[in-house]
């Protein structure tokens, strides 16, 4: 028995960079500061897990993500780490989704790429961060889903999978049929960086690029698309306001000590 | 907008989360907010309870804090969070009641539920919001939800303006639990939960609670570290303030990817919001991501050996100093009080 593993991987800007992102007071539009684009880190342990379990059971791994022609990138990386092939849904129809938008192209796009038992999500990208795109992705293929998933064991033989989930506290056991979407945390695994064989094999691999006018049977309607397909809209940006007022003790650490301890003590924190 | 041009966002429904029976804390603070939100908008606050059966305890609860009507959904195999079924039910109710509103609370629980039942029934989804208020945008009122974006400290305002309901899962710990007025009286209605073997694809067999020493949200003082323990070797410094000071200890992202700190007591943006008492940081430059998770703190103190550290600005008091002085001798003053 083999797997037909389908991973969505995302291209968010580095997130080691956020701090260059300025918003600028007059116009209210955010500066990305040309940050460096690189795939979301979840997601890397979602093409890890996807590799273990195609070890341990056989089958295929593919990667497959939404973005503009530069997230070609994040599929290249993936195939170096040892996917088998990659599949790059690009349109402008696609641009300004949210995540009800994002998760109607990705499905259109994963039933368009062939036949999967298993799809693998990041639990969240580090841009959005909404955590959202997974749960409605299984909803928009019609598949259940686990999210906040630390383990995964297939039992391919009996078409399912027993998940560990995390909660607040612990975690749940769960048992899904196939097929299932599963978004995994990053504490799942460690992933493998690629070799330099790996990095020459991906060369040779396949992506497939999708975009309307290649896949005109995908059953999506234009308005469930992109912008048009989002129901939020984002109106505005401000700078978080700042509330306290810092007191700075000063002194040798040992006076500067025994000052905060008073007035800790004077206000009833201690 | 209905016939009466009257924009259908005044019925706000609360998802009230259980856990062990018990509501989790963010529902108070979703109904406290609902019911500051809602009679201005000329309209009511639901509530909504998912559990094995013995709810009407928490329902009189929720009445308390706000709700008029709690809808309680009752079935002895719902003891557990059912991913589908919990879909199913929650799904139906809308499609019954017609809410404008639908609010969850960002647990971990919630945010799983939540994007499934916005996607199912259509709408728009805002996750992870830390405020929610009306304001008038393109000519009308609307419910701004309000999400720290990139690097925290910018906010983000989002709107919903055409579908309904409009959904929002917000951050547990941000908003104000209110106070309960026992007073208070609401219509508690029972609905079956009307599910199969087909909403078990995905079944939760069991909850398992792991051991996690000094809870967090419970915690009045928490000292927490972050990368500036590095040249401390590790945050045993930090292990000996939280004792002497009768605290619990957390950290930063980088601390708990040194595994210095369990990634569950991570404080922050992708890791949990806290309101203690006192809150120490030390170590930590204060990065929005970061500072987001203790903003509500009601005392904070920094310790770092950059004065410009970022952290001070958002410090009630600070110590500008190397962390490897100032910790000893801080532990050293409490310890000797004792
Ligand atoms: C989407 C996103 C989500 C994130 N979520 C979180 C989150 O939930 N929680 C989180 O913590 N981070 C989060 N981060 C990361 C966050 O942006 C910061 O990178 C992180 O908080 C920095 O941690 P730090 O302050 O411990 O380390 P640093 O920024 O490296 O700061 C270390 C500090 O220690 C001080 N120091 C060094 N040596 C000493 C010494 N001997 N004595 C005293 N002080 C010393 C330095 O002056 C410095 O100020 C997130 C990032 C992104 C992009
Ligand atoms: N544009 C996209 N292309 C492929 N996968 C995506 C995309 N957006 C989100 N995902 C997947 O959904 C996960 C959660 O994303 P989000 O809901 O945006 O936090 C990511 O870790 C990806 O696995």
């Amino acid at each position: 028995m083999s797997l037909r593993i389908l991973v969505c991987v995302k291209q968010v800007p580095d997130p080691e960079q956020f701090d260059r992102i300025t918003l600028d007071p007059d116009t209210g539009s955010i500066n990305r500061g040309g940050i460096p684009p690189v795939t979301n880190p979840a997601d890397r342990h979602a093409v890890e897990e996807a590799l273990r379990i195609r070890e341990i059971l056989g089958g295929s791994v593919t990667v497959l993500t939404m973005g503009p022609p530069q997230a070609r990138k994040c599929l290249e990386d993936a195939l170096a780490m040892g996917a088998d092939r990659g599949v790059l849904l690009c349109d402008m129809a696609f641009a300004g989704a949210d995540t009800l938008a994002t998760a109607a192209v990705l499905a259109a796009g994963i039933r368009s790429a062939g036949e999967f038992d298993l799809v693998l999500c990041g639990n969240e990208s580090v841009d959005g961060a909404t955590g959202q795109v997974p749960a409605q992705l299984a909803e928009t293929l019609g598949w259940p889903r686990v999210t906040h998933v630390r383990k995964i064991e297939v039992k391919a033989e009996e078409n399912r999978a027993l998940v560990e989930r995390e909660i607040e506290g612990g975690f749940l056991r769960v048992d899904v049929t196939l097929p299932v979407v599963i978004a995994v945390v990053k504490r799942i695994n460690r992933y493998r960086l690629p070799t330099i064989f790996g990095i020459l094999e991906a060369g040779k691999k396949e992506i497939v690029e999708v975009g309307c006018a290649t896949c005109e049977n995908c059953g999506l309607a234009a308005g469930a698309m992109g912008l048009g397909g989002s129901p939020t809209r984002v109106v505005g940006v401000f700078q978080a306001p700042r509330k306290r007022r810092v007191e700075m003790i000063g002194g040798e650490p040992r006076d500067a000590a025994r000052a905060l301890v008073q007035k800790l003590r004077e206000m009833g924190a201690l | 907008m209905d016939a009466s041009g009257r924009d259908q966002m005044s019925d706000i429904l609360v998802w009230a989360e259980l856990r062990d029976g018990r509501p989790s804390g963010v529902a108070f603070e979703l109904l406290n907010k609902a019911t500051d939100l809602a009679p201005a908008q000329g309209g009511t606050v639901s509530a909504v309870v998912i559990g094995p059966g013995d709810c009407r305890a928490c329902a009189a609860e929720f009445i308390a804090h706000g709700a008029g009507r709690v809808f309680v959904v009752e079935d002895p195999r719902l003891a557990l969070y059912q991913a589908e079924a919990f879909t199913k039910i929650l799904c139906r109710l809308i499609a019954e009641t017609r809410p404008g509103v639908v609010l969850m609370g960002a647990t971990s629980i919630g945010a799983d539920l939540a994007p499934a039942v916005a996607a199912r029934i259509g709408t728009g989804l805002t996750a992870h919001c830390t405020d929610l208020h009306m304001e008038d945008i393109d000519g009308r009122r609307q419910l701004v939800m309000v999400v720290p974006g990139w690097r925290g400290n910018l906010m983000v305002k989002i709107v919903c303006p055409e579908k309904r309901p409009v959904m929002a899962t917000v951050r547990p710990g941000v908003l104000e639990k209110g106070n309960p007025d026992p007073s208070r009286t609401g219509e508690i209605v029972s609905i079956p939960a009307d599910i199969g073997e087909e909403n078990f694809r995905a079944r939760t067999l069991e909850s398992v609670r792991e051991p996690e020493e000094g809870g967090l949200e419970q915690a009045a003082i928490i000292v927490s570290g972050g990368f500036g323990f590095y040249e401390a070797g590790g945050v045993s410094l930090l292990e000996r303030l939280a004792r002497a000071i009768g605290g619990v200890t957390a950290g930063s992202r980088p601390a708990c990817d040194a595994g210095w700190i369990p990634e569950t007591r991570m404080i922050g943006q992708s890791g949990r919001t806290v309101s203690p008492g006192l809150f120490i940081s030390i170590g930590t430059s204060g990065a929005p991501h970061y500072t987001t998770g203790f903003a509500k703190a009601a005392l904070i103190v920094a310790i770092d050996k950059n004065p410009k550290a970022p952290i001070f600005d958002i410090a009630d008091f600070g110590i500008a100093g190397d962390l490897r002085d100032i910790v000893p001798a801080l532990a050293e003053v409490l310890e000797s009080e004792r």
